[in-house]
């Protein structure tokens, strides 16, 4: 019945990219306490840094919505959807920080700039989180996601200005 | 059953000796009887991701806050946390967590609240214990819950509510945050609100002595000497004048707590932790910059 409930409010809600919404569905279709499991598997699979910003956080934006440091780049690519590419570095002692991340850089890599830019400002919300983790703690995903959006904000209107549509 | 105190020759000088375990300590005493090792984090998954043998898990938020009220668990709600990981009343407790302690010692301070007797510390917590390259298992600890009584939350003597630290002002008050939440200069990054607080600055008078000064680089406590030169000569505190110490949400000021009542020996300290995020919201309170 909850599940039934949570796909009616999702119903309500702005749509998510297509890999974040299956994230979201995953999240659902598992019990709390799983949910603390998938996000340490998330936390697993985020991917380490190319060599291009290995050793070169000075390049990177720093998140201070978490308490532990994180560092995360944006890319725009130069093709027709504009696609995505996030950089996301962040300890290994913070396994649920790092968890957030996986979360956004499964979700949104590789996905065109206009719907990143769609993406509601309150999605970290919507995994079923706030009950395993607290919802104090997902500030530090709504830091993120918000410095995300802002920096392919940032790149795709300075590639609009370069090109003459700005 | 009382585990034994650790003779240490760095603890002997803190007031209360008794409240710190180091980690050779822990590592001879680890599966007695009596004794319950509890790990509390900063982070939700970091026990999860591994922890020392026979450890349990205390998350701050999920096992310690209640998910309604902003204001710690009831009697009833403890006493099955405590339960769940065998703890009795008589238990020796022993709390290690990330962050220099930051966590653990919050939750030790709220075993306090419920009056708690015996519950020690790990000097310098889950990372000493993992630079040292002592054992760590992400294996389930075996428990058989016990019989925790249920016992009244005593909200008075160790505890501070904003009417108290209203009648308070003018005696003295640590404020245990960085210096730029202190100052009230941080944190207004373009584009993102400034969250958790109305206003920034610090409650009129408070001394500025950041938690983390407390500890060495290895995150164990500094000796008893190096810590009456920081809070007793430098800050001019008192042992017998009532202290109150806050920051945010009374994570990091329980870490200052412990040091001010256990390590010095004040009489009478009280964490306030309602903190910044209450006093910084309400509507009248003085604010100093």
């Amino acid at each position: 019945m909850a599940a039934a409930q949570s796909q009616d409010e999702q119903q309500d809600q702005a749509p998510l990219p297509t890999g974040l919404q299956e994230l979201v569905e995953d999240f659902h279709a598992v019990t709390v306490q799983e949910r603390l499991q998938l996000l340490l598997e998330l936390s697993q699979e985020l991917p380490g840094l190319p060599q291009r910003y290995q050793g070169r956080l000075d390049q990177m934006e720093r998140v201070d919505e978490c308490q532990s440091p994180v560092f995360l780049a944006v890319e725009v690519e130069e093709d027709a959807d504009r696609t995505v590419r996030l950089f996301i570095d962040a300890p290994a002692e913070a396994p649920t920080t790092r968890g957030f991340a996986g979360i956004l850089h499964e979700g949104l890599d590789g996905t065109p700039a206009g719907e990143v830019l769609a993406v509601p400002d309150d999605a970290p919300y919507r995994f079923g989180l706030a009950e395993a983790v607290s919802p104090l703690r997902l500030r530090g995903m709504v830091g993120m996601l918000a410095r995300i959006k802002r920096q392919v904000r940032a790149r795709t209107t300075a590639a609009d200005a370069a090109a003459g549509e700005g | 059953m009382t585990a034994p105190t650790d003779r240490t020759e760095k603890f002997a000088a803190y007031a209360h000796p008794e409240r710190l375990v180091s980690t050779d300590w822990l590592a001879e005493h680890l599966g007695e009887p009596g004794l319950v090792v509890l790990e509390s984090d900063e982070d939700v998954l970091l026990y999860d991701t591994g922890h020392i043998p026979g450890a349990h898990k205390l998350d701050w938020h999920t096992d310690l806050n209640d998910p309604l009220t902003r204001d710690y668990v009831q009697g009833e709600r403890f006493a099955e946390v405590m339960s769940a990981r065998g703890v009795t009343r008589d238990s020796t407790v022993v709390i290690y967590g990330d962050k220099n302690n930051w966590w653990a010692a919050y939750a030790l301070w709220v075993m306090t609240l419920f009056g708690h007797e015996d519950v020690r510390l790990l000097d310098g917590g889950r990372t000493k214990w993992v630079a040292e390259g002592r054992e760590m298992t992400t294996e389930a600890p075996a428990v058989t819950p016990s019989d925790y009584p249920v016992v009244e939350r005593d909200d008075r003597t160790v505890r501070a509510f904003k009417d108290d630290v209203m009648a308070h002002l003018g005696r003295p008050l640590v404020d245990v945050r960085s210096p730029g939440e202190f100052s009230g200069e941080r944190l207004h990054m373009p584009d993102y609100p400034q969250e958790g607080a109305m206003r920034g600055g610090h409650i009129p008078g408070a001394r500025s002595v950041p938690w983390a000064r407390a500890a060495n680089e290895d995150g164990t406590f500094r000796s008893r000497e190096e810590l009456e030169a920081i809070y007793q000569q430098e800050q001019g505190l008192d042992p017998a004048e009532p202290t109150v110490a806050y920051c945010r949400i009374g994570e990091r000021s329980s870490h200052t707590w412990f040091v001010l009542t256990h390590l010095l020996g004040f009489d009478a300290v009280r964490n306030y932790d309602g903190s910044w995020t209450e006093w910084g919201n309400a509507v009248g309170t003085p604010v100093e910059r």
